[in-house]
Protein backbone atom coordinates (compact mmCIF):
# COMPACT_ATOMS: atom_id res chain seq x y z
CA UNK A 1 0.00 0.00 0.00
CA UNK A 2 1.35 3.26 -0.86
CA UNK A 3 0.54 5.15 2.35
CA UNK A 4 2.16 2.51 4.79
CA UNK A 5 5.55 4.25 5.97
CA UNK A 6 6.46 1.10 7.90
CA UNK A 7 5.33 -2.43 7.40
CA UNK A 8 6.62 -5.24 10.34
CA UNK A 9 6.21 -8.73 9.46
CA UNK A 10 7.09 -11.83 12.32
CA UNK A 11 9.69 -9.60 13.62
CA UNK A 12 12.18 -11.94 16.25
CA UNK A 13 14.94 -10.63 18.04
CA UNK A 14 17.23 -12.97 20.27
CA UNK A 15 19.75 -11.57 23.23
CA UNK A 16 21.43 -15.37 23.55
CA UNK A 17 18.92 -17.52 25.06
CA UNK A 18 16.64 -14.84 25.64
CA UNK A 19 13.80 -14.60 22.93
CA UNK A 20 12.95 -10.48 23.32
CA UNK A 21 10.93 -9.96 20.36
CA UNK A 22 8.56 -12.89 19.55
CA UNK A 23 6.47 -12.37 16.34
CA UNK A 24 5.93 -8.61 16.01
CA UNK A 25 3.90 -7.62 13.06
CA UNK A 26 3.04 -3.74 12.93
CA UNK A 27 1.91 -1.23 10.36
CA UNK A 28 2.34 2.46 10.01
CA UNK A 29 1.01 4.92 7.60
CA UNK A 30 1.92 8.06 6.41
CA UNK A 31 0.89 10.83 8.76
CA UNK A 32 0.02 8.15 11.84
CA UNK A 33 1.15 8.55 15.49
CA UNK A 34 1.24 5.32 17.04
CA UNK A 35 2.22 4.65 20.60
CA UNK A 36 3.56 2.02 22.25
CA UNK A 37 2.88 1.03 25.92
CA UNK A 38 3.90 -1.80 27.43
CA UNK A 39 5.80 -2.81 30.62
CA UNK A 40 9.70 -2.77 31.44
CA UNK A 41 11.12 -5.27 29.66
CA UNK A 42 8.61 -6.00 27.17
CA UNK A 43 10.24 -5.36 24.07
CA UNK A 44 9.53 -1.76 23.20
CA UNK A 45 13.36 -0.41 23.02
CA UNK A 46 14.33 -3.48 21.45
CA UNK A 47 11.66 -3.11 18.57
CA UNK A 48 12.91 0.45 18.09
CA UNK A 49 16.08 -0.23 18.28
CA UNK A 50 15.63 -3.09 15.54
CA UNK A 51 14.17 -0.49 13.09
CA UNK A 52 16.58 1.46 12.64
CA UNK A 53 19.22 -1.36 12.74
CA UNK A 54 20.99 -0.36 15.87
CA UNK A 55 20.25 -4.11 16.84
CA UNK A 56 20.24 -7.03 14.14
CA UNK A 57 16.71 -7.77 13.82
CA UNK A 58 16.04 -11.52 13.28
CA UNK A 59 13.93 -13.50 11.58
CA UNK A 60 11.56 -11.19 9.80
CA UNK A 61 10.83 -8.53 7.65
CA UNK A 62 11.30 -5.04 7.79
CA UNK A 63 9.51 -3.02 4.63
CA UNK A 64 10.12 1.06 4.82
CA UNK A 65 8.13 3.31 1.92
CA UNK A 66 6.82 0.12 0.70
CA UNK A 67 10.47 -1.61 0.03
CA UNK A 68 11.48 -4.23 1.70
CA UNK A 69 14.58 -3.13 3.79
CA UNK A 70 17.80 -5.85 2.93
CA UNK A 71 18.03 -8.44 0.92
CA UNK A 72 16.39 -12.06 0.96
CA UNK A 73 19.00 -14.60 0.67
CA UNK A 74 18.49 -18.27 -0.86
CA UNK A 75 17.98 -19.68 2.73
CA UNK A 76 15.20 -17.31 3.59
CA UNK A 77 17.31 -15.25 6.00
CA UNK A 78 17.73 -11.55 5.39
CA UNK A 79 21.34 -10.13 4.61
CA UNK A 80 21.60 -6.29 5.11
CA UNK A 81 24.36 -4.28 3.68
CA UNK A 82 25.59 -1.82 5.67
CA UNK A 83 25.44 0.71 3.31
CA UNK A 84 22.12 0.05 2.91
CA UNK A 85 21.22 0.37 6.38
CA UNK A 86 23.20 3.92 6.25
CA UNK A 87 20.42 4.92 3.64
CA UNK A 88 18.08 3.67 5.45
CA UNK A 89 19.16 5.27 9.38
CA UNK A 90 18.93 8.62 7.43
CA UNK A 91 15.27 8.09 6.30
CA UNK A 92 14.67 6.74 10.31
CA UNK A 93 14.88 9.17 12.51
CA UNK A 94 15.40 8.55 16.15
CA UNK A 95 15.44 9.81 19.24
CA UNK A 96 16.77 8.99 22.68
CA UNK A 97 15.97 8.57 26.29
CA UNK A 98 19.34 10.33 27.36
CA UNK A 99 18.99 12.70 24.49
CA UNK A 100 23.00 11.67 23.01
CA UNK A 101 23.46 15.20 21.52
CA UNK A 102 27.01 15.66 20.96
CA UNK A 103 28.57 17.56 23.54
CA UNK A 104 31.42 19.29 21.68
CA UNK A 105 29.18 20.99 19.04
CA UNK A 106 26.90 23.65 19.96
CA UNK A 107 23.04 22.90 19.14
CA UNK A 108 23.16 24.38 15.84
CA UNK A 109 26.06 22.43 15.32
CA UNK A 110 24.51 19.18 16.23
CA UNK A 111 21.78 19.54 13.81
CA UNK A 112 24.38 20.88 11.09
CA UNK A 113 26.46 18.14 10.97
CA UNK A 114 24.06 15.22 9.63
CA UNK A 115 22.71 17.48 6.80
CA UNK A 116 26.47 18.16 6.04
CA UNK A 117 28.10 15.25 6.41
CA UNK A 118 25.33 12.83 5.17
CA UNK A 119 23.32 14.89 2.59
CA UNK A 120 25.83 16.94 1.40
CA UNK A 121 24.76 20.25 2.02
CA UNK A 122 27.15 23.22 2.20
CA UNK A 123 27.50 24.84 5.66
CA UNK A 124 24.94 27.63 4.73
CA UNK A 125 22.52 25.40 3.47
CA UNK A 126 22.76 23.36 6.66
CA UNK A 127 22.91 26.23 8.84
CA UNK A 128 19.31 27.04 7.06
CA UNK A 129 18.10 24.08 7.94
CA UNK A 130 19.46 23.84 11.43
CA UNK A 131 17.41 26.95 11.97
CA UNK A 132 14.29 26.15 10.20
CA UNK A 133 14.52 22.97 12.63
CA UNK A 134 15.32 24.42 15.81
CA UNK A 135 12.69 26.85 14.99
CA UNK A 136 10.38 24.08 14.97
CA UNK A 137 10.63 22.92 18.66
CA UNK A 138 11.08 26.22 19.93
CA UNK A 139 14.52 26.78 20.69
CA UNK A 140 16.23 28.69 18.04
CA UNK A 141 17.78 31.15 20.73
CA UNK A 142 19.86 28.75 22.12
CA UNK A 143 20.97 27.75 18.65
CA UNK A 144 24.41 28.89 19.74
CA UNK A 145 24.53 27.10 22.86
CA UNK A 146 26.44 23.86 24.20
CA UNK A 147 24.01 20.53 25.44
CA UNK A 148 25.75 21.18 28.53
CA UNK A 149 24.54 24.70 28.83
CA UNK A 150 20.79 23.50 28.38
CA UNK A 151 18.37 22.12 30.22
CA UNK A 152 17.10 18.43 29.83
CA UNK A 153 13.60 19.60 27.68
CA UNK A 154 15.75 21.83 25.65
CA UNK A 155 18.39 19.31 24.97
CA UNK A 156 15.66 16.84 23.99
CA UNK A 157 14.15 19.79 21.62
CA UNK A 158 17.33 19.57 20.01
CA UNK A 159 17.99 16.20 19.33
CA UNK A 160 14.50 16.14 17.78
CA UNK A 161 15.78 18.61 15.67
CA UNK A 162 18.37 16.90 14.74
CA UNK A 163 16.63 14.20 13.52
CA UNK A 164 14.09 16.08 11.69
CA UNK A 165 16.83 17.41 9.91
CA UNK A 166 17.74 15.08 7.75
CA UNK A 167 14.36 14.96 6.47
CA UNK A 168 13.37 11.84 7.87
CA UNK A 169 10.04 9.72 6.37
CA UNK A 170 9.50 8.38 10.14
CA UNK A 171 10.60 9.07 13.57
CA UNK A 172 11.20 6.72 16.44
CA UNK A 173 11.04 7.98 19.69
CA UNK A 174 12.24 6.30 23.08
CA UNK A 175 11.19 7.48 26.23
CA UNK A 176 12.31 10.78 25.16
CA UNK A 177 10.51 12.51 28.48
CA UNK A 178 11.65 9.57 30.90
CA UNK A 179 15.05 11.49 31.74
CA UNK A 180 13.37 14.79 32.30
CA UNK A 181 12.12 16.45 35.19
CA UNK A 182 8.65 16.89 35.97
CA UNK A 183 8.02 20.19 35.05
CA UNK A 184 10.32 19.74 31.43
CA UNK A 185 8.57 17.54 30.34
CA UNK A 186 5.35 19.46 28.99
CA UNK A 187 7.45 21.12 26.72
CA UNK A 188 8.87 18.05 25.17
CA UNK A 189 5.14 16.69 24.40
CA UNK A 190 4.15 19.96 23.24
CA UNK A 191 7.04 19.64 20.35
CA UNK A 192 6.31 16.14 19.67
CA UNK A 193 2.26 17.24 19.00
CA UNK A 194 3.58 20.07 16.89
CA UNK A 195 5.31 17.58 14.20
CA UNK A 196 2.21 15.30 14.63
CA UNK A 197 -0.16 17.97 13.26
CA UNK A 198 2.57 19.04 11.02
CA UNK A 199 2.24 15.10 9.55
CA UNK A 200 5.02 13.82 10.55
CA UNK A 201 4.75 10.10 10.88
CA UNK A 202 5.76 8.95 14.34
CA UNK A 203 6.34 5.70 16.33
CA UNK A 204 6.30 6.41 20.01
CA UNK A 205 7.29 4.61 23.03
CA UNK A 206 6.28 6.26 26.07
CA UNK A 207 4.79 6.04 29.71
CA UNK A 208 2.95 9.31 28.98
CA UNK A 209 -0.85 8.11 28.86
CA UNK A 210 -2.46 11.54 28.70
CA UNK A 211 -0.27 12.36 25.63
CA UNK A 212 -1.03 9.03 24.04
CA UNK A 213 -4.67 9.06 24.70
CA UNK A 214 -4.56 12.98 23.21
CA UNK A 215 -1.82 12.65 20.65
CA UNK A 216 -1.73 8.68 19.34
CA UNK A 217 -3.91 7.71 16.07
CA UNK A 218 -3.44 4.57 17.63
CA UNK A 219 -1.66 2.95 20.78
CA UNK A 220 -0.48 -0.93 20.57
CA UNK A 221 0.01 -2.50 24.04
CA UNK A 222 3.25 -4.97 23.96
CA UNK A 223 3.75 -7.94 26.23
CA UNK A 224 6.80 -10.05 26.23
CA UNK A 225 7.66 -9.69 22.91
CA UNK A 226 4.21 -9.77 21.42
CA UNK A 227 1.45 -7.10 20.52
CA UNK A 228 -0.88 -8.17 22.93
CA UNK A 229 -3.85 -5.67 22.45
CA UNK A 230 -3.97 -2.64 19.80
CA UNK A 231 -6.54 -0.04 18.53
CA UNK A 232 -7.49 3.84 19.07
CA UNK A 233 -6.76 5.38 22.24
CA UNK A 234 -10.14 5.30 23.63
CA UNK A 235 -10.57 1.40 22.96
CA UNK A 236 -7.09 0.60 24.54
CA UNK A 237 -6.81 3.48 27.41
CA UNK A 238 -10.42 3.92 28.25
CA UNK A 239 -11.88 0.40 27.43
CA UNK A 240 -9.01 -2.19 27.34
CA UNK A 241 -10.04 -5.79 26.66
CA UNK A 242 -7.14 -8.03 27.54
CA UNK A 243 -6.08 -8.35 31.19
CA UNK A 244 -2.68 -7.47 31.44
CA UNK A 245 -3.83 -4.42 29.73
CA UNK A 246 -5.71 -3.88 32.23
CA UNK A 247 -3.30 -4.64 34.75
CA UNK A 248 -0.59 -2.15 33.76
CA UNK A 249 -3.27 0.44 32.87
CA UNK A 250 -4.25 0.30 36.58
CA UNK A 251 -0.61 0.41 37.97
CA UNK A 252 -0.13 3.46 35.83
CA UNK A 253 -3.25 5.62 37.10
CA UNK A 254 -2.92 4.47 40.50
CA UNK A 255 -2.03 8.05 42.16
CA UNK A 256 -4.59 9.68 39.42
CA UNK A 257 -5.94 13.33 40.69
CA UNK A 258 -9.63 13.34 41.17
CA UNK A 259 -11.66 14.90 38.10
CA UNK A 260 -12.77 18.26 39.59
CA UNK A 261 -8.84 19.33 39.50
CA UNK A 262 -9.00 19.21 36.08
CA UNK A 263 -12.35 21.77 36.26
CA UNK A 264 -9.11 25.04 36.14
CA UNK A 265 -6.99 24.79 32.90
CA UNK A 266 -6.53 21.09 32.82
CA UNK A 267 -2.86 20.41 31.27
CA UNK A 268 -2.82 19.82 27.41
CA UNK A 269 -2.46 16.28 28.27
CA UNK A 270 -4.72 14.77 30.74
CA UNK A 271 -6.39 11.90 30.10
CA UNK A 272 -9.85 13.66 29.89
CA UNK A 273 -9.12 16.62 27.17
CA UNK A 274 -9.02 15.09 24.45
CA UNK A 275 -10.29 17.39 21.43
CA UNK A 276 -12.71 15.85 19.47
CA UNK A 277 -13.09 15.72 15.60
CA UNK B 1 85.50 27.09 49.99
CA UNK B 2 82.52 27.87 47.84
CA UNK B 3 82.74 26.57 44.18
CA UNK B 4 83.52 29.27 42.20
CA UNK B 5 80.13 29.14 38.67
CA UNK B 6 82.01 30.23 35.13
CA UNK B 7 79.53 29.96 32.96
CA UNK B 8 81.71 31.60 30.47
CA UNK B 9 83.77 28.25 29.05
CA UNK B 10 80.99 26.92 28.58
CA UNK B 11 78.99 29.79 26.35
CA UNK B 12 82.46 29.68 24.56
CA UNK B 13 81.37 26.05 23.55
CA UNK B 14 77.84 26.66 23.09
CA UNK B 15 77.53 25.50 19.02
CA UNK B 16 78.25 22.21 20.80
CA UNK B 17 74.98 22.38 22.96
CA UNK B 18 72.77 24.36 20.24
CA UNK B 19 73.51 21.32 17.61
CA UNK B 20 72.95 19.02 20.76
CA UNK B 21 69.64 20.94 21.33
CA UNK B 22 68.90 20.52 17.43
CA UNK B 23 69.50 17.08 17.30
CA UNK B 24 67.20 16.30 20.15
CA UNK B 25 64.45 18.44 18.84
CA UNK B 26 64.67 16.27 15.28
CA UNK B 27 65.35 12.81 17.19
CA UNK B 28 61.99 14.01 19.10
CA UNK B 29 60.03 15.40 16.13
CA UNK B 30 60.63 12.64 14.00
CA UNK B 31 59.97 9.36 16.75
CA UNK B 32 56.98 11.75 17.33
CA UNK B 33 55.98 11.31 13.38
CA UNK B 34 56.26 7.81 13.97
CA UNK B 35 54.52 7.88 16.70
CA UNK B 36 50.76 9.27 16.57
CA UNK B 37 49.92 7.74 13.19
CA UNK B 38 50.75 4.55 14.38
CA UNK B 39 49.37 4.63 17.50
CA UNK B 40 46.27 6.10 15.55
CA UNK B 41 46.47 3.09 13.29
CA UNK B 42 46.96 0.46 15.57
CA UNK B 43 44.05 1.61 18.03
CA UNK B 44 41.95 1.56 15.39
CA UNK B 45 42.66 -1.77 14.15
CA UNK B 46 42.82 -3.06 17.67
CA UNK B 47 39.25 -2.35 17.56
CA UNK B 48 38.01 -3.55 14.73
CA UNK B 49 38.58 -6.93 16.58
CA UNK B 50 40.00 -8.85 13.03
CA UNK B 51 40.61 -11.97 14.93
CA UNK B 52 44.41 -12.61 14.58
CA UNK B 53 45.96 -9.22 13.63
CA UNK B 54 44.41 -7.53 16.76
CA UNK B 55 45.67 -10.58 19.20
CA UNK B 56 49.31 -10.00 16.73
CA UNK B 57 48.88 -5.81 17.39
CA UNK B 58 48.22 -6.72 21.29
CA UNK B 59 51.42 -8.87 21.79
CA UNK B 60 53.54 -6.66 19.66
CA UNK B 61 52.27 -3.44 21.65
CA UNK B 62 53.06 -4.68 24.37
CA UNK B 63 56.52 -5.77 23.69
CA UNK B 64 57.52 -2.26 22.83
CA UNK B 65 55.57 -0.98 26.24
CA UNK B 66 57.55 -3.35 28.48
CA UNK B 67 61.34 -3.49 26.61
CA UNK B 68 63.24 -0.55 28.42
CA UNK B 69 63.68 2.64 25.83
CA UNK B 70 67.81 1.86 26.18
CA UNK B 71 67.16 -1.96 25.47
CA UNK B 72 65.11 -1.01 22.33
CA UNK B 73 68.12 1.46 21.14
CA UNK B 74 70.85 -0.75 21.41
CA UNK B 75 68.84 -3.53 19.41
CA UNK B 76 67.84 -1.07 16.56
CA UNK B 77 71.26 -0.44 16.78
CA UNK B 78 73.06 -2.95 16.79
CA UNK B 79 70.50 -6.53 16.15
CA UNK B 80 68.29 -4.63 13.33
CA UNK B 81 70.96 -3.68 10.88
CA UNK B 82 72.22 -7.31 11.12
CA UNK B 83 68.92 -8.95 10.68
CA UNK B 84 67.50 -6.68 7.78
CA UNK B 85 70.85 -6.55 6.21
CA UNK B 86 70.97 -2.99 6.05
CA UNK B 87 73.36 -0.34 7.36
CA UNK B 88 71.63 2.98 9.21
CA UNK B 89 72.79 6.06 11.36
CA UNK B 90 72.54 6.52 15.11
CA UNK B 91 69.56 9.06 13.99
CA UNK B 92 67.66 6.12 12.40
CA UNK B 93 67.86 3.50 15.33
CA UNK B 94 66.50 5.96 18.03
CA UNK B 95 64.16 7.07 15.77
CA UNK B 96 62.81 3.75 15.57
CA UNK B 97 63.11 2.95 18.89
CA UNK B 98 61.62 5.62 20.66
CA UNK B 99 59.17 6.37 17.61
CA UNK B 100 57.57 2.96 17.98
CA UNK B 101 57.63 2.54 21.86
CA UNK B 102 55.77 5.36 21.91
CA UNK B 103 54.08 4.56 19.32
CA UNK B 104 52.73 1.54 21.53
CA UNK B 105 51.71 3.64 24.31
CA UNK B 106 50.11 6.35 22.01
CA UNK B 107 47.90 2.95 20.66
CA UNK B 108 46.77 2.49 24.20
CA UNK B 109 45.97 6.10 25.03
CA UNK B 110 43.67 6.35 22.04
CA UNK B 111 42.15 3.04 22.42
CA UNK B 112 41.44 3.89 25.64
CA UNK B 113 40.18 7.77 24.94
CA UNK B 114 37.83 6.21 22.19
CA UNK B 115 36.71 3.27 24.48
CA UNK B 116 35.57 5.82 27.16
CA UNK B 117 33.54 7.88 24.53
CA UNK B 118 29.56 7.17 25.71
CA UNK B 119 27.75 4.04 23.78
CA UNK B 120 24.98 6.77 22.94
CA UNK B 121 27.37 8.84 20.87
CA UNK B 122 28.32 5.86 18.98
CA UNK B 123 24.11 5.28 18.78
CA UNK B 124 22.77 8.71 18.03
CA UNK B 125 26.14 8.60 15.11
CA UNK B 126 24.91 5.79 14.28
CA UNK B 127 21.00 6.41 14.04
CA UNK B 128 21.75 9.30 11.76
CA UNK B 129 23.22 7.42 9.02
CA UNK B 130 26.91 7.72 9.62
CA UNK B 131 29.02 4.93 8.29
CA UNK B 132 31.86 4.20 10.73
CA UNK B 133 34.48 6.35 9.10
CA UNK B 134 32.54 9.61 9.18
CA UNK B 135 31.33 8.73 12.81
CA UNK B 136 34.80 8.18 14.29
CA UNK B 137 36.26 11.40 12.14
CA UNK B 138 33.22 13.53 13.26
CA UNK B 139 31.73 12.66 16.45
CA UNK B 140 33.99 9.75 18.44
CA UNK B 141 37.58 11.11 17.71
CA UNK B 142 37.15 14.95 18.70
CA UNK B 143 35.73 13.80 22.13
CA UNK B 144 38.39 11.22 22.38
CA UNK B 145 41.23 13.69 22.08
CA UNK B 146 40.12 16.31 24.18
CA UNK B 147 40.20 13.97 26.69
CA UNK B 148 43.54 12.66 25.87
CA UNK B 149 45.35 15.92 25.55
CA UNK B 150 46.80 15.20 29.09
CA UNK B 151 48.07 11.84 28.87
CA UNK B 152 49.49 12.98 25.17
CA UNK B 153 51.79 15.71 26.87
CA UNK B 154 53.03 12.90 29.46
CA UNK B 155 53.94 10.64 26.62
CA UNK B 156 55.15 13.49 24.77
CA UNK B 157 57.57 14.46 27.58
CA UNK B 158 58.54 11.01 28.40
CA UNK B 159 59.87 10.58 25.17
CA UNK B 160 61.77 14.04 24.60
CA UNK B 161 63.36 12.88 27.79
CA UNK B 162 64.36 9.79 26.57
CA UNK B 163 66.32 10.78 23.30
CA UNK B 164 68.91 11.57 25.94
CA UNK B 165 69.57 7.86 25.89
CA UNK B 166 70.88 8.26 22.54
CA UNK B 167 74.34 9.08 23.75
CA UNK B 168 74.51 5.95 24.80
CA UNK B 169 75.11 5.20 21.28
CA UNK B 170 77.46 8.43 20.62
CA UNK B 171 74.49 10.02 19.08
CA UNK B 172 75.28 13.84 19.38
CA UNK B 173 72.00 15.08 21.03
CA UNK B 174 72.15 17.44 23.50
CA UNK B 175 73.61 15.69 26.70
CA UNK B 176 76.22 13.71 24.12
CA UNK B 177 77.47 17.06 22.95
CA UNK B 178 77.50 18.36 26.67
CA UNK B 179 80.07 15.11 27.63
CA UNK B 180 81.80 17.01 25.14
CA UNK B 181 81.60 20.51 26.02
CA UNK B 182 82.12 19.05 30.00
CA UNK B 183 85.31 17.29 28.74
CA UNK B 184 86.97 20.17 26.95
CA UNK B 185 86.20 22.73 29.37
CA UNK B 186 86.33 21.09 32.54
CA UNK B 187 82.92 22.92 33.50
CA UNK B 188 80.74 19.72 33.91
CA UNK B 189 78.20 21.25 36.96
CA UNK B 190 78.02 24.59 34.51
CA UNK B 191 77.52 22.20 31.79
CA UNK B 192 75.02 20.09 33.07
CA UNK B 193 73.13 22.73 34.68
CA UNK B 194 72.37 23.89 31.91
CA UNK B 195 71.53 21.04 30.44
CA UNK B 196 68.71 20.62 33.15
CA UNK B 197 67.54 24.09 32.36
CA UNK B 198 67.29 23.58 28.41
CA UNK B 199 65.00 20.59 29.63
CA UNK B 200 63.07 22.43 32.30
CA UNK B 201 62.32 25.09 29.82
CA UNK B 202 61.34 23.89 26.42
CA UNK B 203 59.29 20.94 28.44
CA UNK B 204 57.47 24.48 30.83
CA UNK B 205 56.97 26.29 27.47
CA UNK B 206 55.32 23.02 25.66
CA UNK B 207 52.94 22.59 28.88
CA UNK B 208 51.68 26.20 28.72
CA UNK B 209 51.41 25.75 24.72
CA UNK B 210 49.62 22.08 26.04
CA UNK B 211 47.41 24.21 28.35
CA UNK B 212 46.59 27.21 25.77
CA UNK B 213 45.23 24.30 23.51
CA UNK B 214 43.63 22.56 25.76
CA UNK B 215 41.80 26.29 26.80
CA UNK B 216 41.14 26.79 23.17
CA UNK B 217 39.31 23.38 22.71
CA UNK B 218 37.29 23.05 25.84
CA UNK B 219 33.66 22.71 25.62
CA UNK B 220 31.09 23.28 28.48
CA UNK B 221 30.65 20.33 30.60
N1 LIG C 1 21.90 -5.69 24.52
C1 LIG C 1 21.17 -6.58 25.24
N2 LIG C 1 21.71 -7.76 25.60
C2 LIG C 1 20.98 -8.66 26.31
N3 LIG C 1 19.71 -8.48 26.70
C3 LIG C 1 19.12 -7.32 26.38
C4 LIG C 1 19.82 -6.31 25.63
N4 LIG C 1 18.98 -5.26 25.46
C5 LIG C 1 17.84 -5.60 26.06
N5 LIG C 1 17.89 -6.83 26.60
C6 LIG C 1 16.81 -7.52 27.32
O1 LIG C 1 15.70 -7.59 26.48
C7 LIG C 1 14.50 -7.40 27.20
C8 LIG C 1 13.71 -6.27 26.57
O2 LIG C 1 14.43 -5.05 26.78
P1 LIG C 1 13.91 -3.67 26.26
O3 LIG C 1 14.95 -2.66 26.60
O4 LIG C 1 13.51 -3.78 24.85
O5 LIG C 1 12.63 -3.45 27.16
P2 LIG C 1 11.71 -2.17 27.27
O6 LIG C 1 10.33 -2.62 26.96
O7 LIG C 1 12.25 -1.06 26.46
O8 LIG C 1 11.82 -1.84 28.81
P3 LIG C 1 11.91 -0.41 29.56
O9 LIG C 1 10.49 0.07 29.72
O10 LIG C 1 12.53 -0.76 30.85
O11 LIG C 1 12.76 0.50 28.71
C9 LIG C 1 14.90 -7.15 28.62
O12 LIG C 1 14.76 -8.36 29.33
C10 LIG C 1 16.35 -6.78 28.54
O13 LIG C 1 17.05 -7.19 29.68
MG1 LIG D 1 13.17 0.81 26.90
Amino acid sequence: MADEVLRVEGLHKHYGPLHVLRGIDLTVRRGEAVVILGASGSGKSTLLRCLNFLEMPGAGRIHLEGRLVGREARDGRIRYPNRELSALRMRVGMVFQQFNLFPHMTAERNVMIGPMKLRGLSEAEARRVAAANLEKVGILEKARSYPAQLSGGQQQRVAIARALAMEPSMMLFDEVTSALDPELVGEVLLAMRQLREDGMTMLIVTHELGFAYNVADRVVFMEHGVIHEEGTPQQVLLNPQRPRTRDFLRSHTLFRLPEQMHDDPPGPFALTTREQG
Amino acid sequence: MAYEWDFAAVFRHSDLLLEGAANTFRLAGSALLIALPLGLAVAMLRLARIPVLSWLLAITTDIFRTAPSIVLIYWFFFAFPILAGVDFAGHTAVTLALGLQTGAYMAEVFRGGIISVDRGQWQAATALGMGSATRMRTIILPQAVRRMIPIFFTRITELYKATSLAAAISYAEIVQMANRAASETFRPMETFTIVALFFFTTIFCVSRLVRAIERRVAVPE
